[in-house]
């Protein structure tokens, strides 16, 4: 019994002083941020992050903007009211799935990548080898993840949702010949920039805060062997994913509703 | 060499976002860049407003002329006052003419509807409609049809 309850305040103080290290790491992190030396390596990241993740989501968008067409259109045509098919599929992209399978497919894609790369350098005493030269790795290893992280983040949710409109618009426009004057016209009226799109954009910088700050923590503080490597990763990916759809909860009834 | 395809592909990347964030701004919320077209303001009290909303488009004859900027409550006649944002170039509603809160198909949205009567005065900024008739309360008209009291 006492064995028990000993283990899980090991376990309980484990998870809280991990905790507390990706916080403190986060910060010191972040100070380092700005100079003019790093902007090349932050290029060099959002290359990584951001340009070769494009691809996955610009196909995702298209696809789940046409089922959402699809699907749409099925059950509005019921009603008669198909035209109001834009709408659904504007507010739903842009609110919702545009932020949020992003953030999933980020965290799948780059995160991933991330947690094994900074992982891989740390065992591999990369990390230790450049401090011994007098380089910060927080500066110029993880700050430019960091940051590519951030910036690229709300620029593929951006295209995530403008690819999904699109294919929505293919799929109800021209396939089931929904007529696209009150397809746009709907979608305008009930589209507010402010209160939906500025909104989906907060949602998915809070997001990609979120996930490159996982994915970061969890390579630099990963156990350095080949089984603490893969161990990180899935965490990463887990970790991420849960926190990005809690996160949406919380934000979406902070900013949609009256809480 | 290799750093710049880096480079270019990467500034492509940030385009293409920025892009996209101005095609759903302008196409999908439809936020005009244009700097606000000049309006003015003129009121209506109406007995009932249904399911109008701030934004709803307000019309003459079916063709939008302006939307609906606030809704509130009028505390002496406890009407509701709705205002209403007037493209300038349209000078012509005059004094008599009659705003009505009107159903797009029997399930849509509620909009105002303007007939343009025949007076000569016309309604300027800050000028109240004087007549209205609200929405029509589908239910209230079934009661009334059952309890015969039409």
């Amino acid at each position: 019994m006492l064995d028990f309850l000993q283990r899980l305040g090991r376990n309980n103080l484990a998870r809280l002083s991990a905790l507390g290290r990706a916080g403190i790491f986060f910060f010191q992190a972040l100070m380092h941020v700005p100079s003019v030396q790093s902007i090349p390596l932050f290029v060099k990241q959002l290359y990584a992050i951001g340009v070769l993740s494009l691809i996955i989501i610009v196909v995702s968008g298209l696809f789940i903007g046409m089922v959402l067409g699809l699907q749409g259109y099925y059950i509005l045509v019921a009603y008669g009211s198909e035209q109001a098919v834009g709408q659904m599929i504007a507010l739903t992209l842009v609110r919702e799935l545009g932020p949020v399978v992003t953030a999933l497919l980020f965290a799948g894609r780059a995160g991933s990548a991330l947690t094994a790369e900074i992982g891989l350098m740390k065992a591999t005493e990369q990390l230790s080898s450049l401090e011994m030269m007098g380089v910060d790795p927080l500066k110029h290893v993880i700050a430019p993840r960091l940051l590519a992280g951030f910036v690229a983040m709300p620029l593929l949710a951006c295209i995530f949702s403008a690819v999904g409109v699109w294919g929505g618009m293919m799929v109800s426009v021209d396939w089931l010949g929904v007529y696209d004057g009150s397809f746009w016209g709907n979608m305008q009226a009930a589209v507010d920039f402010r209160q939906d799109i500025v909104n989906g954009v907060i949602k998915s910088l809070v997001f990609g805060v979120v996930c490159t700050w996982i994915a970061v923590f969890q390579g630099y503080d990963l156990v350095p062997t080949s089984e603490g490597i893969s161990n990180a990763t899935t965490k990463t990916v887990v970790y991420s994913s849960l926190s990005v759809l809690g996160l949406d909860f919380v934000l979406t009834a902070v900013m949609f509703g009256d809480l | 060499m290799r750093m710049r395809t880096i480079e270019i592909s990467v500034g492509l990347f940030i385009a293409a976002g920025i892009g996209a964030l101005f095609l759903l701004a302008l196409e999908v919320s439809g936020l005009s860049l244009r700097p606000q077209e000049s309006t003015y303001k003129v009121y209506a009290e109406f007995t009932d407003i249904g399911g109008l909303r701030v934004r709803a488009k307000v019309s003459v004859a079916g063709v939008t002329i302006g939307r609906v900027s606030k809704i509130g409550l009028d505390n002496r006649s406890v009407k509701a006052l709705v205002e209403m944002q007037i493209r300038s170039d349209i000078d012509f509603i005059t004094r008599d003419s009659i705003a009505r809160v009107t159903t797009a198909g029997l399930l849509g949205e509620k909009y105002v509807d303007i007939s343009i009567g025949g007076d000569f005065d016309v309604l300027g900024e800050g000028d109240y409609f004087e007549s209205s008739q609200g929405a029509l309360n589908l239910e209230k008209l079934i009661s009334d049809f059952a309890t015969s009291n039409l």
